[in-house]
């Protein structure tokens, strides 16, 4: 065979593979409002910048006649390539290819990116939409998913790990997404659950919907288990690349700095807070009158509004924000707003990102169902992550500052580097009302009109302690400054950070309260 | 600190419902979450409820009948496996629930003793 025949004869096997599960399957995949593997992979990477391997890999499936079947890739296209030039490994799962069933050599092709990646230090982006193991496989299809989840882990800290939910993703296969960083889920598309809603109702008596149990708005809403939501494949792949234009490429490097820019006029910051501070504000302006083009990427929104989280830059660089919503309750910390804040403080030390907290909140959410659900754990995750940071952490203290909640919100006591505080901060060790009732518990009592007492004392107690002033005389408080100095004090506290060096204790790993 | 729930509805500002935390009441959006809350009830040791969806097998006991602390009254099958549920303290069994062969759902009140 001449050279020419063997390169003819190489293409013709490349379009034989690529064709995946064949047309019929394909159309049935388009059917369902999805695309194939293989657009889904172009759609996310530069242009022509993919690379695939291990085209040629076939199962080793050798009962029930499955050595009589030709599963192309084996179901998962796996390469290299790069997003607005940054290196990136990805796979596919194919759901042509009998399901996208995981047997043994389609986790072999996706442990080996993984394995590639890693080595590589360049971010993993898995693409699930797999019917699940392939039963035929047996217990291989159980090991393969059992290496995935070990590599996850491995990599866990080190490489950033994107999963996208584009399809089933049931049973064991959901846990490589939740072992990964960010999950990225479309409305109507994503389905994820451990149990099936079939099952449900056969074991359990009670009706679901797929969408109900594990849709897309269940798990970004409800469960907390997905960071991203979008309403199609197109907008999912937007916010990876504009996720991916934010973080570092491995815990060794930081991300890229791109031209500084003011934030935009429209955003004053002094006039978002309202006087009365009983009234709700949205956090976000604060952020967005702060950042760079007022540019504010948010991460779970719809999870625990309560908190928000999220990357801006400052002068270019990346640095992650956490700060409370008094939008919604107040902007308590409770156990979904504790989970999603300590997660995502813990991301940002990893991969070398300053946090910048913005405080406004006035302590722990009360109830039979918080404390029984395990706020103290929950909650003691925020502080275990803040004190745990090493990357330059720095609070601005908007408003209200109350009790635990202040301790929590990256106080100088755990080891911020630097604490600014509004002059409307009111930081205190419980609100007015609370404070007044205890202190002055005799006085109010005793009075002839205890209600006026009362009311009396608590603006007493407003304005003796209700203030940023008695924090800044103790040093708690680095600088009570004026709103619209807000910008400036931290783009000099993030300049003066930059070198940051602090050791901490020689430990194997410390024992968070998961 | 005790806070009256009616007397919050007059503090109402604009579209805020009032919010009451420890440090005291604020106005701000719930959460959808929040607002579907499971809100606690004192758990009455006379009613027996079903600690897990299943389906009745078999009842030994009836209406006005004496039974004694750890007698079996029911069992109810989940997740493959057959829960004996017992007599919590010695008592007159009030009123039966469930039939055999019956699909119920967790928290299902089964027997209610006297």
């Amino acid at each position: 065979m001449s050279l020419k025949r063997n390169i003819l004869d190489l293409r013709k096997r490349k379009i034989e593979v690529q064709k995946g599960g064949g047309d019929k399957a394909i159309e049935k995949q388009l059917a369902m409002g999805k695309l194939t593997a293989r657009e889904r992979i172009l759609a996310i990477l530069d242009e022509n910048s993919f690379h695939e391997y291990d085209l040629f890999v076939e199962h080793l499936a050798r009962d029930f006649d499955m050595e009589n079947k030709v599963l192309h890739g084996d179901g998962v296209i796996t390469g290299t390539g790069t997003i607005k030039g940054s290196p990136i490994c990805i796979y596919a799962q194919d759901f042509t290819v009998a399901g996208g069933s995981l047997g043994l050599m389609h986790a072999q092709k996706i442990t080996k990116i993984m394995d590639h990646s890693l080595k590589m230090r360049v971010p993993l982006i898995g693409i699930n939409d797999s019917g699940g193991a392939r039963i035929q496989e047996g217990v291989n299809s159980l090991a393969g998913y059992g290496e995935i989840f070990f590599r996850n882990t491995l990599a866990s800290g080190v490489i950033p790990q994107l999963s996208v939910i584009l399809g089933p993703c049931a049973g064991g296969a959901v846990y490589s997404p939740a072992l990964t960083d960010f999950v990225f889920v479309v409305e109507n598309i994503s389905k994820m659950f451990i149990t099936g809603p079939s099952v449900i109702k056969t074991v359990l008596g009670e009706e679901i919907s797929m969408e109900e149990l594990g849709g897309a708005r269940v798990h970004c809403e409800i469960a907390g288990n997905a960071h991203f939501y979008a309403k199609s494949e197109l907008e999912c792949f937007e916010q990876i690349k504009t996720l991916i234009s934010y973080i570092p490429r491995n815990n060794t490097e930081k991300a890229v700095k791109i031209a500084p820019k003011e934030p935009l006029k429209k955003y004053k910051i002094e006039d978002i807070v309202p006087g009365n501070s009983r009234l709700p504000y949205d956090i976000k302006d604060i952020i967005k009158s702060i950042t760079d083009n007022s540019d504010f990427f948010e991460i779970m929104e719809l999870y625990a509004p309560n908190i928000v989280i999220g990357f801006g830059r400052m002068n270019g660089e990346t640095c992650g924000f956490v700060a409370n919503q008094p939008k919604y309750l107040a902007g308590v910390l409770d156990c979904d707003s504790s989970d999603k804040a300590a997660r995502f403080i813990r991301y940002c030390d990893a991969f070398n990102i300053p946090i910048i907290t913005l405080e406004d909140m006035p302590g722990y959410l009360p109830g039979v169902d918080q404390e029984h659900m395990g706020v103290i754990r929950h909650g003691a995750k925020i502080l275990y992550a803040y004190s745990e940071a090493t990357v330059p952490k720095i609070t601005v203290i908007i408003r209200k500052a109350y009790g635990g909640g202040y301790i929590a919100m990256n106080s100088r006591h755990l080891r911020a580097d630097f604490v600014f505080a509004w002059p409307s901060a009111e930081i205190a060790v419980m609100g007015p009302d609370g404070a007044a009732n205890i202190v002055f518990r005799k006085e109010i009592d005793e009075a002839e009109d205890p209600e006026a007492m009362r009311k009396l004392k608590i603006e007493e107690y407003k304005e003796k302690f209700a203030n940023p002033y008695v924090a800044a005389s103790k040093g708690y408080v680095d600088q009570v400054i004026e709103p619209l100095e807000t910008r400036s004090m931290l783009l000099h506290a993030l300049s003066v950070s930059a070198n940051k060096s602090v050791s901490m204790p020689r430990k194997k790993h410390g024992i968070p309260p998961f | 600190m005790y806070i009256d729930m009616e007397e919050l509805k007059d503090q109402e500002i604009g579209e805020y419902p009032s919010f009451p935390t420890s440090n005291g009441v604020f106005n701000t959006e719930l959460t959808k979450k929040f607002i579907n809350r499971k809100v606690w009830e004192t758990p009455n040791p006379k009613k027996i409820f079903a600690i897990i969806p299943g389906t009745i097998i078999d009842v030994y006991v009836k209406a006005g009948q004496d039974v004694k602390k750890g007698e079996t009254i029911l069992i109810l099958e989940a997740m493959k496996m057959q829960n004996l549920i017992t007599m919590p303290f010695d008592g007159k069994i009030k009123k039966v629930y469930v039939v055999p062969e019956e699909k119920i759902k967790k928290s299902h009140l089964m027997i209610e003793i006297a």
